[in-house]
């Protein structure tokens, strides 16, 4: 019998171009998405001559720099923004890509906008030049990362050159507690493994926890692989997978979507396949998280404390811990129902998908955001911002006093003058609580967008499960 | 693209682990263009206090370290953000070459893009180069892509293990896109097959 092989291997292998003698091997790329970040890869292309090799794999939004306060150029912050967003769709109008820009429904951030539209299918190898890229590995795809250089290199020749990475499965088994979510779960992971715990490594995410799993939840915890070093994140494609993708417009239809399906059923790791590293989590001991430093590890429930960093061994690691304190604002053993936010921010490729803001609108139903609090939603597509008007959502979060808002990236990486300023702090259902990540010197708590609602009602930060009992 | 063959410099230690590259260039800095270079941006918010003076502390900032080009880094250097600004950052500033226990996988991958090398050694090494780099200030560190070597400030060559085909074309600063597209004929007729 043949050897089993995992999901990643049977991506991997068919992608295959040439293996160097050295054991690069050179990968055609059957998906590239490009951002608002291009010009320098653009720029690398004319210096030498070339054009896009396929347009017809290369798909565009300007997500970064856009304001998500309206949908007019105008508005873009200042000259060289204005740049970074022209140019985009200057260089896809040359070289044929097909860009949803502002005004287009289908614009968003690109980790959202790629499934949304059905472009970002199983078995893919999925590239964009972005860390987060490795969210489109929930549809089963293998898809991650580079950086300006690689993306040229993709443009030029629709291939990239890679050594084949290490691979590790995280199994999580059992069942979730209500107001727990993907953003939970992935939180919780990189608590147990680290920030480096996965790095070198390809994740699959597999066990009854992810079956049970929406693809949008799914999409969060692949979309933070990258938080815990990982190459890439991805899970088996199976029956919610289809029923997501079906009707997607880039979707294959009639007699192709069953060859498809009949095709992608095939992808799931065979049993007995090895792994390079496994790790177990156990669902049901899970509770809604929040960082409480400067690396996505740094998590703890929200019911707990500040921990203790003063009993930290090593010498070096305490000093660091304690410099994200300071950075912070903390003192070890503040209770986070403690503490205080001045800025509330649902959004980003993590978290800005139609699930959130209902997971969100739920908790906000009916009340008020607390005063002195900032609160922003900010859909991750315009299609995501369509749907949740069409389902009244919007009014769930003006009338609690949050300001609905245009998609883009906004407060996640505060490039479009969408910051949190310095000092202040912020629950953010984002993916990074780097040092001035959202601003300089601006202080971010990761929290899903159950908790995220929850904080922006109570003023500090707030279990989901228990606001109003 | 840039060449690396050998490289005789300063280190400067860089004692913090998980280094991400927003703190190696913040997200301000992104919207510059690659002509307009990027090494006033390096570690900006480390190296310049709010007012724009220096942080006397920061490592680059002292007397013995001003003129390295070889950083001595920790665990997970250059993680986070995709952004080949924090390559750009480096090499722009003067930085030739990292050491360090493990990087983040998409920097590690950028570095080679742009003619700077990344060492990767085990952590009980890569600790007493960065003592070394330390206590010896301004000594400079040898090292030797081809021969595969670093020699810190105790005359000891340590051996490093690269990926023979990034050696290859960083040693002889092979263009990729270029090398790439003589695999014309090849990416051509794997087209042919989807
Ligand atoms: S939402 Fe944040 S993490 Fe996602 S692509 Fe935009 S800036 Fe990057």
């Amino acid at each position: 019998m043949a050897r089993p092989l995992t999901l990643f291997e049977k991506i991997w292998a068919p992608h295959e171009v040439h293996r160097d003698a050295d054991g690069q091997s050179l990968l055609y790329v059957d998906r590239h998405f490009i951002h608002d970040g291009s010009r320098t890869p653009y720029k690398l292309l004319a210096d030498r001559g070339l054009g896009v090799r396929r347009p017809d794999l290369t798909f565009a939004s300007p997500d970064h720099y856009v304001p998500t306060t309206s949908r007019d150029f105008a508005d873009v912050d200042g000259e060289d923004r204005k740049d970074m967003v022209a140019s985009l769709t200057r260089n896809t109008q040359a070289s044929g890509v097909t860009e949803y820009g502002l005004t287009d429904a289908r614009h968003g951030i690109v980790h959202v906008m790629g499934p949304e539209q059905g472009l970002s299918l199983p078995g893919m190898l999925i590239l964009c030049g972005d860390s987060h890229t490795s969210t489109h590995g929930a549809l089963g795809a293998l898809a991650f990362g580079v950086g300006a250089s690689e993306v040229a290199h993709v443009l030029a020749t629709q291939t990239l050159w890679q050594r084949k990475p290490k691979t590790m499965r995280v199994m999580i088994e059992g069942e979730l507690a209500d107001g727990v979510s993907g953003k939970d779960v992935v939180l919780a992971l990189i608590a147990q493994i680290g920030v480096n715990g996965a790095t070198g490594h390809v994740i699959e995410y597999a066990g009854s926890t992810m079956e049970a799993l929406s693809v949008e939840g799914r999409l969060t915890i692949c979309n933070m692989s990258i938080e815990a070093g990982a190459r890439a994140g991805m899970i088996a494609p199976d029956e919610a997978t289809f029923v997501y993708l079906k009707t997607k417009p880039h979707s294959p239809k009639g007699e192709e979507w069953e060859a498809a399906v009949a095709r992608w059923r095939e992808l799931a790791t065979d049993p007995g396949a090895i792994f390079d590293r496994e790790i177990f989590l156990d669902a049901a001991t899970i509770e809604p998280m929040v960082t409480w430093g400067n690396r996505p590890s740094e998590a703890v429930p929200v019911t707990a404390m500040v921990p203790d960093v003063t009993s930290v061994e090593d010498p070096a690691q305490r000093r660091v811990l304690q410099a994200a304190l300071d950075y912070m604002g903390l003192k070890s053993g503040m209770r986070l129902a403690d503490v205080a936010v001045d800025y509330v921010f649902i959004g980003s490729c993590t978290n800005g998908r139609i699930e959130d803001f209902r997971a969100a609108a739920g908790v906000l139903r009916g009340r008020r955001v607390a005063s002195g609090v900032t609160a922003i939603a900010v859909p991750g597509s315009g299609l995501v911002r369509l749907q949740a008007e069409a389902e009244g959502l919007d009014r769930i979060f003006t009338e609690a006093g949050f300001e609905w808002r245009y998609s883009g990236c906004s407060m996640c990486l505060a490039v479009n003058g969408d910051n949190v300023p310095p000092g202040k702090r912020s629950a953010s259902t984002s993916n990074r609580n780097f040092v001035g990540r959202q601003g300089p010197e601006a202080r971010t708590h990761l929290v899903s967008p159950a908790t995220a609602a929850a904080t922006a009602i109570a003023g500090r930060f707030a279990d989901p499960r228990t606001l109003g009992d | 693209m840039a060449k690396f063959e050998t490289l005789v410099a300063t280190a400067a230690p860089l004692e913090q682990r998980d280094i991400n590259t927003d703190a190696v260039i913040p997200g301000r800095f992104l919207r510059r263009k690659r002509e307009e270079g990027f090494g006033d941006c390096l570690f900006r918010d480390l190296r310049f206090h709010e007012d724009g003076s220096e942080n006397d502390a920061f490592v680059l900032n002292q007397p013995a370290f001003r003129e390295a080009k070889v950083i001595v880094a920790n665990e997970n250097f250059g993680c986070g953000s995709s952004r080949e600004s924090a390559v750009f950052a480096l090499y722009d500033y003067g930085i030739r070459c990292v050491i360090a226990p493990s990087f983040g996988d998409i920097f590690h991958n950028n570095c080679f893009k742009n003619g700077l090398l990344p060492i990767v050694l085990p952590e009980a090494e890569v600790a007493a180069l960065r003592a070394q780099a330390g206590t010896m200030q301004g000594t400079p560190f040898a090292i030797d892509l081809a021969a595969q070597t670093v020699t810190g400030v105790d005359g000891v060559a340590r051996h490093f293990e690269i990926d023979p085909f990034r050696k290859r074309l960083l040693l002889e600063g092979v263009d990729e896109i270029d090398f790439t597209m003589s695999f014309e004929d090849k990416i051509a007729a794997f087209e042919a097959t989807r």
